[in-house]
């Protein structure tokens, strides 16, 4: 019999050839032949992923399909092939499910784009998943790059889908850009590998017999720079910059790439080399540092902004920190679990605000809100849902991701925890604020929006209600030991993959109770000061640290004035100074020293040039030519 | 082996039927006769290029008989009239022949005035390029590197921009230089070479070249005539201030030449006369060129990022891109070596693709400055996908062409030395960067007045530009053929520079 591995290429070809229809056919092409045939693509990407879900786990365990030789030489090998395991097939299910749901909320928030547009967009949806398929699959870490860059560059045409605005282009480039000194990272990390191991097959380099080849200094060294590549793809300091420009996008995007998939690459590929990221202590302790300090950097950020999908872009970035405070500590199942909730919370809050915005003839700003609870109830309550998942109540699947992360945190460094208890708090204290000043209180919109304010159509709020089941659910598959015995079914899983997890000894199931009902307690009372906060909305100007907060801690300006800038400067000194002055002047010095000794040259500028090359040419030949007949 | 049944051979037909064709245009007086001989003449090379790839066992008689040739020539003084196609040979011929039938056809709608003329010196130095690839002997190296050259003085001087005057000038002293160093340093090595019994005192022939016996002292002095002319060639930082200059002001065709093919000449010379002939120098020197190399390519890589200007634009980064080709090379590193090949033949498509849509863009709108231009993709969106595609190809995203070349270029430099490698990877931080501004600024954002009259591209330039896009990824996805072919070359000329 032949099993579904056989089939599972179809899994990143069926988008791809999503994309090629959209994008070849896109003139010809009606809006519901293109919806159907990009969403009905990736909803068969889904069902065939779901079937090689089934399979790793009734105990087929990892498989690896070859496809064909990619690169063969005496000196490098790299096979095109792909590998399915627990870990990338329940990645596969993330990214197919999600990114059906997205496709199909898209065919109606997308619907007011002329023909051929709306074709476009869809081929670039399936080109994202494509990618994203391609970087999950892949059996080694040149197939992972390459899907890696491929996200890059998807997210690059979709942020700048609209490309009529020149800002919109620019917060695409800068999301290219970023992406790119990461991904030089990577790289560099790949070639290290192939130096010292001669291999980039994930069997063979994490193989015991090759990790011992390894010295900590190449360890540390490799990890730094992988890690590098994960801080570019999933937003943490110092590349974090670019997720939140990427807003520019339409709202599906956001959802898909920005929240539920593409950021979350950089999880995958430490996860995915747990092996060899665990024999190199210092950098877990970068890595647990970074993450903790981007959620809470990322976090105080977002208290402060008024754009409903930068308050989620931050939250984005910060969450992201949360997974990485996991990896750092280890903690490599809970990084994952966080990973599934957050694709599902994340995605319901960006397509809810994307139906708020919709709703409101394109306002994004939470100030001209209020009181849409009354005329959304379907966004609103779903919206409500994700909010509460993201903060992390129980029983909802939030709760339970975040919880394993903190625990986890808590054994490895008192301090770590203290702080990402912290970030818990202020996470729940700006998801509220978003919630209640746009649900809650009277309309502060103009009144032609107040008019214009309407539920959207069913293909936007089912997946809307289907993301929003699976955000309340979602976190059953990892129930703790103190509820329930056996109930942590994810971890039995990833358990072969994630070999180098560690396990949690030194915590008794009462402080365990008690550090969960610690920061249930803690977010209820941020979600209180949120209410009571956003009872009375005035508008004033941010003054103080408000001020530094609301302008994102000045980064970009930093940036600039230490990268941008002196590059500028360099460029324009090499370009007038150097080139045009140095090496021009030598040289055109040298030829009118030339010219003006000698007359005839001069004749150079009659164009007559070629005629001396071809008489010394000629010369040279008639020279041999008298040679041969002597 | 007897070769005595084989009347012609695949490299000579590669030089002469250009040759013939290309003298014979210069009698033609109808613009419209020109181009269709032109186009007729490249496409017959491409055929008999192609058909060469049913004959490449070298092992076999047959196979060796039809690629290799050598007649007796100026005999007293050692020198031959010897041609022979390896696998870096027939990559590079396959180039050639495949760049001109698509230069042709991309520019079709341009006439030039004296077309007879034009596509007759184009065509000569299409048989000067097919020479230099198969030469087997010093003097004919030469001889042809020389007639590839000659043409685009021509071209440049006579069809150029407003200001071709002094960009020829400078290219004529970097040139010649080149061309007089590397003579001097050709007829220094020949005067150390064996004798051949009964005949003459010294050899031009390749292989007497590579068995020549030289002192360290001499071989360093010779090193560095040949490096030098090699690497104006290229070119590589600081030799390479004629380029932007004459890219900018030669006739679009003889710019698509220059970049896509003739720049390929510098780092062929290298793996043909250079490393093999003075493998100790090389060795010795390898640290100095690769820094120049690295160097350079932040240098035009920065520089690249400064220019408004669409072909200047272009001519740093591709002078950025061969100082990775060049400093890979002399890592003496396999992957690396492997990496050059490959690229040679991507950076050659690639630029050429990006070549025609700058022309395509310059003759409809009669601007090329970025500052100009802007949304050009609201009424060319074909034009812009293709730009797009070729421009991404040129900044080595994976699954294109240039990838491939470039991951095993790195990967080998990264074995030389990490610090290099890291240093070099900058640049494709910087690639991006200068990329996506000027796809930005040329394609996106509103249009204006200017950019509100341009047409998409038509059907012949539509075809050319997809056939770039598939070469682009078949050569991305399937890049294994391209290896094999030329593996002995690779092993051939690291055998001889790794044993000093």
């Amino acid at each position: 019999m032949r099993t579904i591995f056989e089939w599972i290429w179809l899994v990143p070809v069926l988008p791809l050839v999503g994309f090629l229809i959209n994008g070849l056919g896109r003139k010809h092409l009606s809006k519901t032949m293109a919806g159907i045939i990009g969403s009905g693509t990736v909803l068969g990407a889904f069902i065939i992923s779901l079937l090689v879900f089934m399979a790793v786990k009734d105990g087929s365990g990892a498989v690896t399909v070859p496809l064909f030789t990619f690169i063969d030489t005496t000196s490098l090998h790299i096979g095109f092939s792909f590998g399915a395991d627990a870990l990338s097939s329940l990645f596969l299910l993330i990214i197919t499910g999600v990114g059906f749901l997205i496709h199909v909320y898209s065919t109606a928030y997308m619907h007011e784009e002329p023909g051929k547009d709306f074709a476009k967009y869809f081929a670039y949806l399936n080109l994202f998943v494509f990618s994203m398929l391609l970087l999950v699959m892949g059996s080694n870490f040149v197939i992972m790059f390459i899907g890696w860059e491929g996200v890059g560059l998807c997210s690059y045409l979709l942020i700048g889908f609209w490309f009529t605005n020149n800002n919109y282009n620019a917060a695409a480039r800068k999301a290219f850009v970023m992406n790119r000194i990461g991904d030089l990272g990577f790289l560099l990390a790949i070639f290290w590998l192939l130096s010292k191991t001669g291999s980039v097959e994930y069997s063979e380099v994490f193989s015991s017999a090759t990790l011992q080849k390894l010295s900590s200094a190449d360890k540390t060294g490799i990890t730094l720079l992988l890690f590098v590549g994960a801080t570019g793809k999933s937003a943490q300091i110092p590349l974090f910059t670019w997720l939140p420009d990427a807003m520019a996008g339409p709202t599906p995007v956001s959802a898909l790439i920005h929240a539920a998939t593409m950021v979350t690459a950089g999880i995958y590929m430490i996860a995915r080399s747990n092996a060899l990221f665990s024999m190199a202590e210092t950098t877990q302790h970068i890595i647990a540092i970074t993450g903790l300090a981007t959620a809470l950097l990322a976090a105080t950020i977002a208290v402060k902004q008024n754009d409903i999908k930068k308050v989620l872009a931050y939250s984005t970035v910060s969450q992201l920190g949360f997974m990485f405070l996991a990896l750092g500590a280890g903690a490599y199942t809970a990084a994952v679990f966080h990973v599934m909730t957050h694709a599902f919370f994340k995605a319901l809050l960006f397509l809810g605000s994307g139906s708020v915005i919709h709703a409101m003839g394109g306002e994004q700003d939470i100030m001209q809100m209020g009181g849409l609870k009354k005329k959304m109830r379907i966004t609103h309550l779903t919206f409500l849902v994700g909010c509460l998942a993201i903060a992390g109540f129980p029983p909802l699947s939030g709760f339970f991701s975040k919880d394993a992360i903190l625990l986890q945190v808590f054994e490895h460094n008192k301090l770590l925890y203290a702080l990402g208890l912290l970030g818990a708090m202020l996470t729940a204290y700006y998801m509220f604020r978003l919630y209640f000043l746009t649900f809650n209180g009277s309309f502060r919109g103009t009144d032609e929006q107040a008019h214009h304010v309407h539920e959207s159509p069913a293909a936007m709020t089912l997946p809307l209600i289907v993301l929003a089941v699976l955000a309340v659910i979602g976190g059953f598959v990892g129930i703790p030991e103190v509820f329930m015995a056996n109930g942590d079914r994810l971890h039995h899983f990833l358990a072969p993959v994630l070999s180098s997890e560690k396990a949690v000894h030194g915590v008794s199931h009462s402080e365990e109770m008690l550090l969960m009902g610690l920061a249930t307690g803690l977010v209820l009372v941020a979600v209180i000061l949120a209410y009571v906060q956003t009872r009375k909305v005035v508008q004033k100007e941010n003054t103080g640290f408000g001020k530094v907060l609301a302008r994102k801690w000045y980064v970009d300006e930093l940036y600039q004035a230490i990268v941008v800038q002196p590059l500028r400067q360099l460029s324009a000194f090499f370009n007038s100074i150097v080139e045009k002055k140095g090496i021009d002047g030598f040289v055109n010095g040298v030829g009118k020293a030339v010219q003006y000794s000698s007359r005839q040259i001069r004749l150079l500028q009659g164009g007559q040039v070629g005629v001396y090359v071809l008489l010394m040419v000629l010369g040279i030949l008639a020279l041999f030519i008298i040679q041969m007949f002597l | 082996m007897n070769c005595n049944t084989v009347y012609i051979t695949f490299p000579e037909l590669l030089i002469w039927f250009p040759l013939i064709a290309g003298l014979a245009s210069f009698f033609i007086r109808n613009q419209g006769v020109a181009k269709a001989w032109a186009i007729l003449a490249s496409i017959i090379t491409l055929c008999i290029s192609l058909t060469g790839f049913l004959y490449t066992d070298m092992s076999a008689e047959r196979d060796f008989c039809l690629n290799n040739v050598s007649y007796e020539w100026l005999k007293y003084i050692g020198s031959s009239f010897a041609l022979g196609m390896d696998g870096m040979g027939r990559m590079l011929t396959l180039l050639t022949a495949i760049s001109f039938p698509v230069i042709f056809v991309a520019t079709y709608r341009k006439s030039y005035a004296g077309s007879g003329s034009f596509y007759g010196l184009m065509l000569l130095a299409q048989a000067g390029l097919m020479g230099v690839f198969t030469a087997m002997d010093a003097l004919v190296f030469y001889i042809f590197w020389e007639l590839a050259l000659i043409p685009v003085y021509f071209l440049c001087s006579r069809w150029g921009g407003e200001r071709r005057i002094p960009a020829t000038f400078k290219f004529f002293v970097y040139t010649f230089a080149g061309s007089l160093l590397m003579l001097v340093g050709i007829l220094y090595v020949y005067q150390h070479t064996l004798p051949i019994q009964g005949f003459a005192e010294h050899s031009f022939a390749w292989k007497a070249f590579q068995n020549v016996q030289l002192t360290a002292g001499q071989q360093n002095l010779v090193f560095w005539l040949f490096f030098i002319a090699f690497a104006i060639k290229m070119p590589v930082f600081p030799f390479h201030t004629w380029q932007p200059d004459a890219y900018e002001q030669s006739p679009a065709p003889a710019t698509m030449v220059m970049s896509g093919i003739m720049v390929k000449m510098g780092i062929f010379a290298v793996i043909r006369w250079l490393l093999p002939v003075l493998p100790a120098a090389s060795l010795k020197y390898s640290s100095i060129v690769i820094g120049i190399s690295v160097a350079g390519m932040i240098y035009a890589s920065c520089i690249a990022m400064m220019q408004d200007d669409l072909k200047r634009l272009a001519a740093y980064s591709s002078i950025a891109h061969i100082g990775l080709m060049c400093a890979a090379v002399f890592t003496a590193n396999t992957t690396a070596m492997q990496g050059v090949m490959v690229q040679m033949f991507s950076h050659g498509i690639n630029i050429i693709g990006l070549w025609i849509v700058i022309e395509l863009i310059e003759q409809q709108l009669g601007v090329r400055k970025l500052s100009q231009l802007g949304g050009v993709a609201h009424k060319a969106p074909v034009l812009t996908i293709m730009l797009v595609v070729m421009a991404l190809a040129n900044i080595a995203l994976p699954l294109t062409n240039a990838f491939v070349g470039e991951f095993m270029m790195f990967s080998g430099l990264f074995q030389y030395s990490i610090w290099y490698a890291a240093i070099a990877g900058t640049s494709i931080i910087l690639a991006a960067v200068y990329t996506l501004t000027m796809i930005q600024k040329v394609f996106l954002g509103e249009s204006n007045a200017l950019t509100g009259k341009i047409r998409d591209i038509s059907w012949n330039e539509k075809v050319i530009l997809a056939v770039l896009v598939i070469a682009v990824f078949m050569v991305g996805v399937f890049p294994q053929p391209m290896l094999d072919m030329v593996k002995d070359s690779v092993t051939a000329v690291l055998t001889k520079f790794r044993n000093g």
